[in-house]
């Protein structure tokens, strides 16, 4: 029994950790519907922004993530501004072409770090790396409830801008009818470039929490495409909660597989329930039915 | 893939003009240009690396080790009056690369002879290529990859020696420490499944009771439940098999969790503490491990050459922003072209049924002792060290140039101090 409390602990925990790396693909393909494959890609650069910045400036890494925020949020408008004018602008088949375009982005991006970084694991030093709370018999490292805050917190920043301002809600709408923002007088590629910014955004704090949960390489972006697509397209394309609550099943039914049934099987019961919730409603757990 | 054809050596004024004497005096007779040509075309060694991917890590020290030995024997005029040059492809660290790429070395470069990748995952599916055009292959660090291929013209560079060798020094350690029951944590791949069969074999064979047994699949990166798991299980000795990106996430987990007060021992075939980055990143995490090596910078380790070869070596691995360490596969690097060297001088000749008849009936020299071959090209005598981190420090990779941070507890001749148990004491 203690054994199977434990699990869903550090799998509440550790699905934190994979809605807080989601947040950002929800923004860019759950409202934009960009086919952004080189989401971890983004997110690893991050990872490797905080370790210059916490091993050169002994900056803390949660605090190195925020100051490459802005940094981020520019590149982003400017990825975006690229993809637009080469693939989205041309036609019909700019999704398969999207693909294409990001994949080779990952591409570069991983060259890029290989030659900057080298190809060893890197990690960061921080008061709360390496360290557990203890709660009786039960041992909870500080690093996974770091990701927890961080991914509460992300979530509600996120939920609020796109429910509460007016940027917010033209996102939403853009997310909804393009066609109908521009009748309005609005450039619908500017929100869309505006909603991207936000998306790396977020990947700023996300790669600090990925650095800290584990140690980061420069490939390791292959190891999250799978399980990022599916939070964002279990929880239902665009829900920021939403995605906070698919991660969070999937970190418990991952955890319980792993201490109950053995690691073999953790990665199939991910992508089963999966295609087990989109059997059942297509549109995901938190989706609305177009 | 990107092909790198590697050259090296400067060209002094007087042998351009000896070169170019001769050159001159065997181009006047009709014959003398094909036999110009024959003579002076390089001896291409042709090889995949991991260079980036998961084993990239030790792909970059095992190549620069290679490198090295190649600029040292160029320097020395080559082999058979002919310089050697490397072809080298990146495998990305996936062995649905490799097949491709020794295709085409063997088809399009023609090249004259071939050194295996780093590891065995990109190892293996070369083997019955291999095999099958009757070609000598030098291995390099793979793990058991010709025990059912069964090819006789492969020779690996590994102190691995007889495939239970390995788990039975370890087992050896942990029982003397008192330990009965076995935990088995393995990565689900081809290198550690090996490994952990033989160790079942082995706990069998003394009738210990394995009481956790699991593979994780590659790519987890939160090991704190499957600690949790083992720790409740109890066991006495923790054996586990692990790649470089599992082995800091588990370590990281068992300082965080735990493993119990029972368990004597903790370590064995985890690959990736031996790099200079990961053990320096890892730090005071890595107190009280016992765990595999093949090289440390212990006085009973240095041969003929082992100081100047670690002299290049740290001065160029700056430069090539690799391990600043390479214990653990540079030196077998320069090895593997040793034995080459020996071979090629000995039979002077690039027949490979020769080449592989001379490797597997003689002892070679280099830079990390004496290796022989027994019938399946792996090592007579095992060489493989088992030593426990102690004392180590956080954020300083200095610290492991000097001896008694890794005590060598196995083998006998080699042994610098006791194990400390348990392992929980061991980690204070």
């Amino acid at each position: 029994m203690d054994l199977l409390l434990d699990a869903v602990v550090i799998g509440v925990l550790l699905g934190c950790f994979y809605g807080a790396v989601s947040l950002g693909l929800s923004v860019s393909f759950g409202l934009l519907d960009v086919p952004h494959v080189a989401h971890p890609a983004f997110l690893v650069l991050a990872s490797y922004f905080v370790y210059f910045l916490n091993e050169h400036y002994a900056i803390d890494p949660l605090v190195a993530g925020l100051l490459i925020t802005p940094l981020f949020f520019a590149f982003g408008l400017v990825a975006y501004r690229i993809y637009y004018e080469t693939f989205e602008k041309r036609g019909s088949d700019a999704g398969v072409r999207g693909i294409a375009f990001f994949f080779g982005v990952a591409f570069i991006i991983e060259v890029l770090i290989i030659m900057q970084f080298g190809v060893d694991q890197r990690s960061v030093t921080a008061d709360y790396v390496g360290k557990a709370l203890r709660l009786g018999d039960l041992r909870i490292p500080y690093r996974l409830l770091v990701a927890f805050g961080v991914a509460a917190v992300l979530t509600i920043l996120l939920t609020l801008y796109l429910s509460r301002t007016f940027m917010g809600r033209a996102i939403r709408a853009v997310a909804q009818d393009q066609e109908a923002l521009r009748l309005m007088g609005t450039n619908p590629i500017r929100i869309k470039q505006w909603a991207f910014g936000i998306a790396t955004a977020v990947l700023g704090v996300a790669g600090a929490l990925l650095i800290i949960v584990a140690p980061v390489e420069p490939t390791l972006d292959r190891a999250y495409i799978g399980r990022t697509f599916c939070v964002v397209v279990m929880a239902g394309l665009g829900s920021m909660s939403g995605t906070l609550v698919a991660a969070i099943i999937l970190g418990v039914a991952e955890s319980i597989v792993l201490t109950m049934f053995g690691a073999s099987w953790a990665p199939a019961i991910s992508f089963a329930m999966l295609l087990g919730v989109l059997a059942v409603r297509p549109q995901g757990l938190f989706g609305r039915r177009s | 893939m990107s092909k790198r054809v590697s050259k090296s050596g400067s060209i002094t004024r007087r042998r351009l003009l000896a070169t170019a004497s001769a050159g001159a005096a065997l181009a006047a007779s009709p014959l003398g240009i094909n036999l110009l040509q024959a003579q002076t075309a390089p001896i291409r060694i042709g090889m995949s690396m991991p260079q980036t991917g998961g084993l990239a890590g030790g792909g970059k020290p095992s190549l620069l080790g290679i490198e090295i030995w190649r600029d040292d024997v160029n320097a020395k005029g080559g082999l058979l009056g002919r310089k050697v040059e490397l072809v080298v492809y990146d495998d990305k660290s996936s062995a649905s690369e490799t097949p491709a790429i020794y295709s085409k070395l063997i088809d399009v470069d023609k090249v004259d002879l071939l050194f295996a990748p780093y590891a065995t995952v990109p190892t293996a599916p070369i083997m019955p290529m291999v095999k099958q055009r009757g070609l000598l292959l030098i291995g390099n660090f793979s793990f058991q990859v010709n025990s059912k291929v069964g090819h006789d013209m492969w020779f690996n560079n590994a102190p691995w020696g007889p495939p239970d060798s390995w788990a039975t020094s370890f087992l050896d350690i942990g029982q003397k420490a008192g330990g009965k029951s076995v935990a088995l944590l393995t990565a689900d791949q081809e290198f550690a499944q090996n490994l952990v069969k033989t160790t079942r074999e082995v706990a069998a064979k003394r009738n210990m009771p394995v009481v956790f047994d699991q593979a994780y699949p590659p790519n987890t990166v939160e090991f704190s439940s499957i600690i949790r798991a083992l720790k409740a299980a109890k066991p006495d000795i923790v054996y586990v098999a692990s790649y470089p990106p599992d082995s800091a996430g588990i370590l990281r987990a068992v300082n965080e969790i735990g493993v119990g007060d029972n368990v004597k021992i903790f370590g064995g075939g985890m690959v990736g503490l031996q790099f200079g980055s990961v053990m320096e990143n890892l730090g005071s995490l890595l107190n009280g491990v016992v765990n595999y090596n093949s090289w440390l910078p212990e006085k009973s380790m240095y041969y003929d050459g082992t100081k100047e070869f670690f002299e290049k070596y740290t001065k160029r691995a700056v430069e090539a922003k690799v391990d600043p360490l390479g214990y653990y596969l540079a030196p077998f690097g320069y090895a593997s072209g040793q034995l080459v060297e020996q071979a090629i001088n000995a039979t002077k000749s690039l027949d490979q049924k020769g080449l592989a008849k001379y490797l597997r009936e003689n002892t070679h020299k280099t830079i990390v002792g004496p290796i022989a071959f027994s019938a399946d090209g792996e090592r007579k005598e095992s060489a493989v060290l088992q030593a426990q981190f102690r004392g180590v420090a956080d954020k300083n990779i200095e610290q492991f140039r000097t001896s008694g941070k890794q005590v060598i507890l196995f083998p006998e001749s080699l042994k610098s101090g006791e194990l400390v148990s348990p392992f929980e004491a061991a980690r204070k």
